[in-house]
């Protein structure tokens, strides 16, 4: 099967129930759009990152009830350089859904999702611990798989693979 | 050092708790899981699991690598199941390469797979009966867990880190009497998971120890990010083999253990019915085995058959391509998710466009699942604890990764 088009037009995606339901909150919140490989990116403003999770696990008509994976990427030397991702999962409709936020390498704010879904405990402790991301709200930030006293951020693109010697 | 958060620490002589490391070294953490407990006389206050002893930076190594050569290092996440391991990987590229995988190699994987869900199972049911204090199970279970490592042996020449599944097909194709051994296991498992359950299910010890033990409601359960057994055993119904069908889930029938105790014991027989329904998986997949290749047609990502190398230029061209260049990927991202012996596994991967990921990023089902142990132990008593952490089966490979 070959690769089909991604599509980025906004217009062509407001059917999805996930992108209809945050237009209807808000209709700016979208900044963009990419359908791609049969999977929904929806790029969201950063500071309404809690309450965009909190509406999609509440809507009535699709739920995407469940956090199935939180992560973030490094675009060094690109800025804004860092971006958290968010897979969420309807458990009734079984739809999947890819929220991201855009965050500043000079100052990695962004706030914690764990009062949403305190499965966001861990995975925020870890990208918190691997990439330097800090987390506002979150109850126990503190270093998951590193040691505490540990330099730098080792999932970041300017932290070399062997690590400093 | 993990601890718990320092403004709700009480000051020492202001109450009666007490701070207790269990692990990392402790038998029965199934691996090194170190929990920190407060605890009240007997009874659980507080935990805190404390990970990261395994930690390898294998995601980081993944962004120095070709395509090709993450394979390997996937076997060494979740090492109970190899297999799965290297499906995930697989299909995550798969689908960024938009790679259609002929049938057999698709029933073939549907095959290993459910033998690795078997194989993880029956390190669990061991285990976890040995923790409670069932010392003949475990030497049972390990009894025809050797027979299934000998059929990865035979298959992929190693028990453990098998690495067999490959992008774009399998590494070999399945030597002559393979599947006919597969067929006299399949056969003779159901008797022997009959053995087990006579050791258990009606043991008035192993009730007394995991019936009532560790309730999970589904709430919490999802709003913890549980999945696999320990989320069926709490009542919801999900299972991504039936709901977001991969290679070829869709042709077989089988059904979802789901229980709605949220105990340990209802935990234990999801996964004992999923023993059953797994052996039913690869019965369905003996009897209609497709006939044909076992890797896709597509010379710049596949490896060439030996014998082709020998003889035409074109597959000595691709090889030596492949071996040192890799091959690209079209840019873009993805997330698979598949169902594990322990629950929903994601890999997500972002390309670049070039030969090597940008960035692999493992969701562990055992990381997600180890979140629901303070909920089921706090205010029960330290035994329970022991029960809790076999009947959520983590495995600390995938949790640190």
């Amino acid at each position: 099967m070959p690769l089909a088009t991604a599509i980025t037009d906004i217009e062509q995606l407001r059917e999805h129930p996930a992108l209809a339901r945050l237009l209807a909150w808000n209709t700016g919140v979208a900044q963009a759009v990419k359908f791609d490989r049969d999977e929904l990116t929806i790029w969201v403003e950063k500071g309404s990152i809690r309450e965009a999770c909190a509406i999609l696990r509440d809507d009535v008509e699709c739920p995407f009830n469940y956090l199935s994976d939180l992560t973030c990427v490094d675009w060094y030397p690109s800025e804004p350089r860092f971006e958290v991702v968010y897979h969420l999962l309807s458990i009734p409709k079984k739809e999947r859904v890819r929220l991201k936020a855009r965050v500043d390498g000079s100052s990695p704010v962004i706030e914690s999702i764990t009062s949403v879904w305190p499965a966001a405990n861990h995975f925020e402790r870890e990208v918190f611990d691997l990439f330097g991301v800090r987390f506002t709200g979150h109850p126990n930030l503190q270093r998951i798989m590193m040691p505490d006293n540990w330099e730098g951020h080792p999932l970041r693109k300017d932290y070399p693979v062997e690590g400093y010697r | 050092m993990t601890q718990f958060p320092a403004a709700t620490v009480a000051e020492p002589g202001q109450d009666r708790t007490l701070i207790l490391n269990m692990g990392p070294q402790h038998p029965s953490t199934h691996g090194v899981l170190r929990l920190v407990l407060e605890i009240d006389g007997e009874t659980v206050v507080r935990l805190l699991p404390d990970i990261g002893y395994l930690h390898t930076g294998i995601e980081k190594t993944c962004e120095a690598k070709f395509y090709q050569q993450v394979v390997p290092l996937t076997d060494r996440i979740d090492y109970l199941c190899p297999m799965t391991n290297n499906l995930t990987y697989c299909l995550a590229v798969e689908k960024l390469l938009g790679l259609e995988i002929p049938p057999k190699a698709q029933w073939i994987r549907v095959l290993l797979n459910e033998l690795t869900r078997i194989n993880s199972h029956l390190v669990w049911l061991g285990t976890h009966a040995m923790d409670l204090g069932a010392m003949t199970v475990f030497l049972y279970c390990f009894r025809e867990r050797e027979d299934i490592l000998r059929l990865f042996e035979m298959v992929s020449g190693q028990r453990m880190m098998t690495s067999y599944f490959r992008v774009g097909g399998l590494a070999l194709e399945p030597p002559l009497g393979f599947f006919e051994k597969v067929k006299a296991f399949a056969d003779r498992f159901p008797g022997n998971v009959d053995e087990y359950e006579g050791l258990l299910t009606g043991n008035p010890i192993f009730l007394m120890r995991t019936k009532g033990v560790a309730r999970l409601s589904a709430e919490d359960a999802i709003a913890l990010g549980a999945t696999g057994p320990t989320l069926r055993g709490s009542g919801v119904d999900i299972d991504l083999r039936r709901d977001a069908p991969y290679t070829g889930y869709e042709n077989f029938k089988f059904r979802v253990p789901v229980s709605t105790e949220g105990d340990v014991f209802a935990r234990y027989v999801c996964r004992v019915q999923e023993l059953r329904e797994s052996i039913s998986i690869v019965q369905q997949a003996l009897a209609g085995m497709p006939e044909g290749s076992t890797k896709a047609d597509a010379p710049k990502v596949v490896l060439p058959d030996r014998e082709k190398m020998k003889t035409q230029m074109e597959a000595l061209i691709y090889h030596f391509k492949i071996i040192t260049e890799g091959f690209s990927v079209p840019a873009g991202e993805v997330y698979q998710a598949v169902e594990s012996p322990r629950g929903e596994m994601g890999y997500y991967i972002v390309s670049d466009g070039t030969a090597k990921p940008y960035r692999v990023h493992m969701r562990g089902p055992s990381f997600a699942n180890l979140q629901v142990l303070g909920k089921m132990c706090e205010g029960h008593l330290i035994a329970d604890v022991i029960a809790a952490i076999g009947s959520i089966d983590v495995v600390l490979g995938d949790i640190d990764r």
